[in-house]
């Protein structure tokens, strides 16, 4: 069974369930922003499956969910509005600081990353922080960020909404009680030694480390079919990699 | 307000000025951009609202900018933009790194005349750690320690996008894209391509009204069909993420810009279609 699913479906039915875990504070209101397919078809996912929680998918030509421009997100997460975001990064470490503006010499001459978007504001403004990479390699996951977008952890004095919930990569997934990292379940394929041996940032392992469960039956035809539908127009190259889907197929 | 051509608009921006552009999803003025690289002014200073993409990407590339202010240069699924990643590694660009909403709020102090405007968060990041200009101060109402950042109102000196449509009198559309008019607003004056110009004067309709952008901000307009092409604009067409994905992959090399400029820019003077 599990050889049928795309490690992409994992991670996108694992990033669902963190969304609705009833352990942490409520996600009444969430929000995905740039470059997001995989927390996009999360959310996707759960509006098919008839959740009532607000989702605001911010990469979207046509129909979007504001009317005030790019600031309303930031003015909704600045008021408290918004209670999880989703971040990802070139690099992450073990302080869930995260880097996405690159390595080497100030500003990125060694690899520069696209930038620092709205990072430094929204990883502190919102109460829960999901964090996604797909790419598990110790290139990745770094003992120390070469330069923090956005800090995982504040000062006292400094207002600060909430920190990352987990961290979710293609081999595993770790959760974060605000200080550090714990390895929290492994995709199907990974021990905790391989974990170790691609993880180069600080993290706790417990003694139990259960696997990640599948993608249900009935979650993989949501996502295969209308979750897939409702992606093409935003991400076409994620629809095409991980589904099979042409990419101009929906743009007529 | 009688509009102008395109490369007339182009030719408005001097050596040296300070550029505001939208990012490749928000009404983007490739095709004003291809206008500017075919005239190739110096110096630039851009700044992305809040980030850019393939329209920095090709400004930077043909070497018209000197700095750039932004929360990044994206050409989303495609990756970095290319030409800036390549002109960062070789130290030939200043790059003043932001956060989105750092960007929005010094445009809304630009917008409201006032030097500056306070905006959460930030703190502990490299961003501020490398801006300067940017200033944190003890909250002055609160009662107990709460540091916030402040930032400099921006006023650069033209706001360039590409609207759906302009009418006689010079007013803009560009809809629910209000970060387009708090743009408009804080630059000193705009250059604006449309798709086309419609009779009448769209501050009379009570529907219209809410997405226009006054011609009071409006410095010159050019008619340019499908000029945010490769990005999409709005309703009206998708982005060509195919060609986007092709010049990611040419714009890699300095050889292959240079193709890809000859074919899509100095090829075709006044082009606009895709």
């Amino acid at each position: 069974m599990s050889a049928d699913i795309a490690p992409q479906e994992r991670l996108i039915t694992t990033i669902a369930r963190l969304i609705t875990d009833p352990s942490a504070p409520p996600a009444r209101h969430v929000a995905v922003g740039m470059a997001s397919a995989i927390p996009a078809a999360a959310c996707w996912l759960l509006k098919k499956t008839g959740h009532s929680m607000r989702i605001s998918l911010l990469q979207r030509q046509t129909g979007g969910p504001f009317s005030e421009g790019g600031r309303e997100l930031f003015d909704l997460a600045g008021q408290g509005r918004i209670d999880l975001f989703f971040l990802s990064g070139g690099q992450i470490d073990g302080d869930g600081n995260i880097n996405m503006i690159g390595t080497g010499e100030w500003p990125g001459t060694g690899v520069r990353f696209p930038g620092s978007f709205g990072s430094a504001f929204m990883y502190m403004m919102t109460p829960r922080t999901i964090l996604f990479r797909e790419e598990h390699s110790p290139r990745v996951l770094v003992e120390k960020v070469d330069y923090i977008s956005a800090a995982g952890r504040s000062a006292p004095d400094v207002v600060r909404r909430g920190s990352a919930q987990a961290l979710v990569t293609g081999r595993c997934v770790f959760s974060f009680d605000g200080t550090r990292f714990t390895l929290a379940s492994l995709h199907p394929g990974e021990t905790c030694e391989s974990i170790a041996a691609n993880t180069a940032m600080a993290y706790v392992t417990p003694a139990d480390v259960p696997m990640t469960p599948d993608p249900t039956p009935a979650e993989l035809a949501l996502l295969r079919g209308p979750v897939c539908e409702e992606m093409l127009g935003t991400y076409p190259d994620f629809c095409r990699r991980v589904w099979g889907r042409a990419l101009q197929e929906n743009i007529a | 307000m009688t509009p102008i051509d395109i490369d007339a608009l182009a030719a408005l921006v001097p050596d040296g000025a300070q550029l505001a552009l939208p990012p490749d999803d928000s009404l983007a003025p490739c095709a004003l951009v291809r206008a500017l690289v075919r005239r190739s002014p110096r110096n630039l200073r851009l700044v992305g609202v809040p980030t850019s993409g393939y329209a920095a990407d090709l400004l930077i590339g043909a070497g018209c900018v000197a700095s750039i202010e932004t929360a990044a240069v994206t050409l989303g699924e495609a990756g970095t933009g290319p030409r800036f990643a390549a002109a960062v590694k070789a130290g030939a660009l200043r790059v003043l790194d932001a956060t989105c909403p750092a960007i929005h709020t010094g445009l809304q102090a630009g917008e409201k005349g006032v030097p500056f405007m306070p905006l959460r968060g930030v703190l502990g990041s490299d961003v501020l750690a490398h801006r300067p200009d940017w200033r944190v101060i003890a909250n002055p109402f609160a009662a107990d320690d709460d540091p916030i950042l402040l930032l400099p109102a921006i006023r650069p000196d033209f706001a360039l996008f590409h609207a759906a449509c302009a009418d006689e009198a010079g007013n803009v559309w560009v809809g629910r894209r209000r970060e387009l008019a708090t743009m408009a607003h804080a630059s000193h004056a705009s250059l604006v391509t449309v798709e086309r110009i419609v009779p009448g004067n769209m501050l009379h309709d009570e529907r219209l009204a809410p997405g226009v952008i006054g011609a009071v901000y409006i410095e010159a307009i050019a008619v340019a069909a499908r000029g945010a092409w490769p990005a999409g604009l709005l309703d009206e067409y998708p982005a060509d993420s195919a060609h986007i994905a092709a010049y990611a992959k040419l714009a890699r090399s300095e050889a292959g810009f240079a193709e890809y400029l000859a074919q899509h820019v100095h090829n075709h003077p006044a082009r606009t279609a895709a």
